[in-house]
Order: structure tokens, then sequence, then C-alpha cells
């Protein structure tokens, strides 16, 4: 592979156009100073940073360019309670305590932007096109939909961005992930992601930086886009990104911190040149045809184990190596599920509609066009979780939060809820999930607890049947 | 301005434990629910805490890690992609905190790497052969020791030749002398600044 030193001159990657204008410095034996164009801090991954900071006598280097907010140990009851876990509320104390301290800027619980960290990020126009952009949470990914090269870092890592506003990075691969051709009605964002990974595996992407392009990619809206882009890390990727356009460009202008007047021309001028040159080549590339897909779900413990909808479970000793096959039943016996079956009809408790994958705008007017005229199947308990407080103020202006209550699904205030479990949102042992959220790992949602994921059409369809269900046969409006 | 000097890694000789499941995910390494915490210690008693324990609470004595034999190992050796998920350091905290000190699987996932490598845990990734004569050795000897040279790369059983692994070179710079990543960025500070003086 050529250095990013020789490649400025050919045709180049768009991943390889933000990369170069962002090194700092790049000495031999070394890895690249990549400089930090924002900074997102949440309460979970950056205490040790802070004292960090504090034990070295260190300066916060740019706070202009950090954005905190509260989302994971977050309580999703209304926020008149207490928070009532001692240990959730100290964290959340520490978040204040130390941006306050160090003068960042906080949306805490109290504020009209709070909200997942990846969805308030792109809400407020500071996640831009051509940006670099980091958080101390793998799903920062999300962002590259924007055309950003964003990823998840560690916590010395948050710690570095605060001290120094780079961070020293290896220069990934670039994978090409092309979809072409149109999607068949009922098949969204999270398909087409759950079957890229469901093709390449949980560490198909390791090493790589994920440009999704193509047809169906470019037809796709920016939180289509986001979808997309947040699950690059469960194929193992450094980043996805996705070539800004004009639905992004459009999408942008006017939020509060993008550029107004003719700093937005001119940064929309910029803007367009990132795209991958005619020529440009990539270290990798796989392809997926979008006519083909169907409504995908998940049947196992890693977000690898995906099939359509309509489709059965592997059948037993399924598998390329011994390992494989080990993988298959060990997964198949932590679910509950019998190799060979059709995945349509699984029984389902719970249904979760949130999470930084699918918690915004779209993901809730197409779990509601399910839920409108129906009502949640006996003994099934849904969590329509929205991503920020922006999106719950809009979903209730547009009256969707009557939809889901009138069904019978809790409506609840934002954060990242039963995604990850740490809030008290959580399965009960043995408990099936129809979730939209990102990871099905065992006990990610609760201990115990058994996930299928999919989408927000599809965990609807499963929340009004009580069973996992092509939501193709729902769609046209209750009957 | 105070740059903390890290213990050095340079030559380890011990036992280990098997783990041999692939995809291991940072939510089993230490579940979310551990992560409530503010500080970096205490986390090695929940490391694995969900398969370390029945659902009963009753310790699984089948673990790997519980067994009389896994006292005292200071390696683990793991399927491929270790440490694939979630972006948690409270991973390589919560396996250190217990007492290892490297993890050799086949593959790591890239986020896992470079936290493990900035807390003194060392990743080495081993080729399939290799990863399978470790798995034989255990199952014939579970006093089995694996002795690592960082300096020269190489990985052995104990009384076996060694084999070489590969390392990113700076990576192995901080490691062998203790060198802090942070101590190194702020020493170009310089090029920082006219970094954004150039892109204000």
């Amino acid at each position: 592979m050529s250095d990013s030193q020789t490649d400025r001159t050919g045709p180049r990657t768009l991943f390889e156009k933000v990369w170069s204008e962002h090194i700092v410095r790049e000495d031999a034996g070394a890895p690249a100073v990549l400089y930090v164009d924002l900074h997102l801090v949440h309460e979970v991954t950056s205490p040790q940073a802070f004292d960090g900071l504090r034990a070295r006598g260190l300066k916060f280097r740019r706070t202009d360019r950090t954005v905190a907010t509260m989302d994971h140990s977050t309580p999703t009851l209304p926020r008149r309670l207490a928070v009532v876990d001692p240990q959730a509320a100290a964290q959340l104390a520490k978040l204040k305590a130390n941006c306050a301290e160090f003068g960042v800027t906080l949306y805490d619980l109290d504020s009209a932007e709070q909200g997942i960290v990846h969805v308030i990020g792109p809400e407020l126009g500071v996640t831009q096109p051509g940006c670099t952009i980091v958080c101390g949470d793998s799903h920062t990914s999300t962002h590259g939909a924007f055309g950003a090269l964003a990823f998840g870092i560690g916590t010395s890592e948050v710690e570095h961005v605060m001290a120094t506003q780079c961070l020293l990075q290896s220069r990934p691969k670039t994978l090409e992930v092309r979809v072409d051709g149109k999607l068949p009605a009922g098949v969204g964002a999270k398909d087409i992601i759950l079957a890229v990974i469901a093709k390449i595996g949980t560490g198909g992407a390791t090493g790589h930086v994920i440009e999704y392009r193509g047809t169906a990619i470019e037809a796709l809206g920016m939180e289509e886009r986001m979808t997309v882009c947040n699950m690059s890390i469960e194929a193992g990727a450094r980043a996805g990104m996705i070539a800004p356009d004009e639905t992004t460009f459009e999408w942008l202008e006017g939020r509060r911190f993008a550029p107004k007047g003719d700093a937005w021309t001119a940064a929309v001028a910029k803007w367009k040149t990132l795209k991958t040159d005619p020529g440009a080549k990539f270290d990798a590339s796989v392809s997926l045809d979008a006519n083909t897909l169907a409504p995908m779900i998940t049947y196992g413990t890693n977000p690898g184990m995906g099939i359509p909808v309509t489709g059965n479970l592997p059948a037993a000793g399924t598998g390329e190596t011994a390992s494989d096959r080990a993988a298959l039943a060990k997964a198949l016996d932590y679910m509950g599920l019998t190799a060979g079956a059709p995945i349509a009809g699984q029984r389902v408790d719970v249904v979760f509609i949130g999470s930084c994958t699918n918690s915004r705008m779209g993901d809730l007017r197409s779990a509601a066009s399910v839920f409108k005229g129906r009502k949640v199947a006996p003994n099934v308990r849904v969590l329509v979780v929205p991503g920020s407080k922006a999106v719950k103020r809009q979903a209730e202006a547009e009256g969707l939060d009557v939809v889901f209550k009138d069904a019978g699904a809790e409506w609840r205030e934002s954060g990242c809820s039963m995604c990850i479990a740490m809030n008290g949102d959580q399965l009960s042992p043995g408990q099936y999930a129809v979730s939209t959220s990102n990871r099905n790992f065992e006990g990610r949602q609760g201990r115990g607890g058994r996930t299928l994921l999919a989408s927000p059409l599809t965990a609807a369809a499963a929340a009004v049947t009580g069973k996992v269900t092509d939501p193709r046969t729902l769609m046209g409006g209750a009957t | 301005m105070k740059i903390e000097a890290k213990d050095p890694f340079t030559t380890l000789a011990a036992t280990f434990v098997v783990l041999p499941a692939d995809n291991v995910d940072t939510d089993q390494i230490i579940p979310a629910r551990f992560l409530k915490v503010t500080d970096k210690k205490g986390l090695g008693d929940s490391v694995f805490a969900d398969w370390r324990r029945l659902p009963d609470g009753s310790v699984n004595t089948d673990f790997p890690l519980n067994r009389p034999d896994a006292k005292g190992a200071q390696i683990l050796v793991a399927g491929q992609n270790f440490g694939c998920g979630s972006s948690r350091e409270h991973a390589p905290w919560a396996l250190v905190g217990w007492g290892l000190r490297a993890i050799i699987a086949p593959s790591f996932a890239d986020i896992f790497k470079g936290n493990a490598m900035k807390n003194g845990l060392l990743p080495i990734a081993v080729d399939a052969a290799f990863h399978a004569r470790i798995l034989e050795a255990r199952r014939a000897d579970p006093a089995a020791r694996i002795a690592v040279d960082l300096p020269a790369q190489t990985v052995a059983l104990e009384g076996q030749p060694p084999v070489r692994f590969e390392i990113d070179p700076f990576a192995k710079e901080c490691l062998v002398h203790g060198i802090d990543e942070l101590g190194y960025l702020l020493e170009r500070s310089a090029d920082i600044d006219r970094y954004e003086a150039k892109h204000a």
C-alpha cells in the first residue's frame, strides 16, 4: 500500500482527502499526528480522562471544539424523577463538574439539546463534511454519513484529544462497499447494513475505513446514511464514510452551528470536492445488489449473524471452520433457537425502538406507520426512545407519541436506553427482544437477554404481532 | 508539566489461560453495568462477569479463569477478532486488573488493540498453526508456560523454539521504554500550533 505522501498527486479516495488534510506531522517509524476537528464527550468514557488532565496539570486545549452530553447511563424515565442509581447519578454529576471546571459546553439532562451524542452532533450542525470527529464511543462512525472521518476512541485517547486536539493514528486501509440498484418497498438502511455485515462478518473490515457508494447509497436520506455508517464498527471497520452531496447540504443548511451566509457558500464549494476521484483505488471492495435485499434480522450473538426475515436459521453444522461451527452452536444455545428453523414466527417479549442507530424522525415515522390503528400484542413490552429531545419534540408535534401510546407502547425520554442496559432499561434473562439497536452480543440488553437486531419497520411489525414478522405483510396501514 | 512514565514491558514468562471462542466482544470482557465507575481501578473482579458467574450468582467453576490452574496466569490465549465491539477502555483495565499482561490471539479488533497497548497489555497476533500448538500444549500440561520477548518480537512455548510476531514499531517502542503517547504528542505542540494557525 502506498503512503499518503505519494497519494497526493494521483486520484484519491474520499478517505485519503480527509485524512491528508488533517495530518499535523508525519515522521518515519511513527503514526501520523492527526488533528481532530470535533470531540464529542459523554459521561461514561470521560471521567478518567478529565482526572488524567488534572493529575498531570494539563490544560484542555480546545474546549471550543468539544461538545458534551449525557446519554449512556441516563434514565429515560420522566426527567423530573431523580436518577435513582447512585453510581449513575455520581457519574452524571462528575461530568457536570468536569465540564464546568474545564469550560466545556455540556448539554445535560435539563438542556433542550440533550440526546444521544451521535444524534445531537448532526442535529446541531457541528458534524460537517470533511471533518475529523472522535468520541469515546465506537458508534462515532455514524458521523461518516456526512463525509466526515469519524471514529471511536478509548479513554486514554479521549485524554490525548483533550490535551492536544490530536491523536496518533496509523493510516487505515480502505474498503469500498458498493450497493447499487433500488431498494424494494419495506427494505431500508438498516437492512443494507445488516446484509453487509452478514456478508463480510464482524471482523471483515478490521483495519479499514469503509466508503459506502453506489446508487442505492446515493438514494438514501441523511438519517438513513447515518444508520448505515453507524454500524460500520460492527464489521470491525475503523470508520464508515459516504461522500457528501446535495442531500447532505440540504440537510445541514440552517442548522445551529452550520456555516452561514458567505461562509456557507464557501463551505459547500469545498465540500463538493470531497468525493473519490475516478480511478482512485481501494484496498478492497465488496458489492451488494439492493434490488434483491429483503428485511434483515439477526438470530445470533454478533451482528454478522443476520438473515432475511423470510429466511431460515443456518442448518446445524454450518460453517467453514470448526471454530465457526462451534460459534454457531454456542450462539443458538444462548439464543434458544433451533438450527434450520424459520426465524419468522419466533416469539417476542420486548421491542426496543431507539439507539444511535435508529432513533431519528424517519425511524419513528416508519415505526408509527405500522403502529397506527394497531395495538401492541398481548404480553409484549414496547419501548420507543427518541434519540434526542429535539427528536422527541418533533415527534410530539407530529402526533407520533399519541400513535405509540394509543398502540400500547411506552414513549420515553431520550438516551441510549436499552441498547446498552446501564440505565435501568433492560431485558430479563431469557427474554426475546427485537431491537433497532446495533449489538446483539450476549447480555448486551440485560443479562441473559436475547436480542434480534432489525429495522424500525420490522421491530414495529414484531410489536403488533408478538412474533418475528415480515413487515411487508403489514404495510399499507391497519386493516 | 508532568509526563507519566509507564512500567516498561520487555519480557514475560508465565502460565496462561485459554478462552478459545472467536469474536469475544468487550461487552463480555466487562458488561456495561460495570461502566458506571469513574476511575480505572477495581474492575478486575468484574472481568468476564457474566461468564464467571452462573445466573444464580454462584461461581462458574468451569470457566477457564475460575479454575485453580488459572491462578497466577498472566497470559490469555483467545480466539480471533478478540475485543470486538465497544471502544470501552474498561476492557483492558479489567483484564489488567485481573492480572493479565498479554493476550495471544489470531487477530484483534482495532480499538481494543490500541486501548490494550496504552495500558501495558500486549496483544500478540499469531498464526493458526502456532495458536493450535499452544492449545495442544495446554491440554497436555496445565502448567505449560509461554515466554514473550517483546524487544525480540518473539513468543514461545517454554522449552520450544520461539516464533516471531508482528507489532507496530512505534507501539513496541512505547511499551519497551514505558513511553507515554500523550508525552509524545505534547512534545509536538509547536507543530499543532502551526497547523491550527494555518487552518484557523
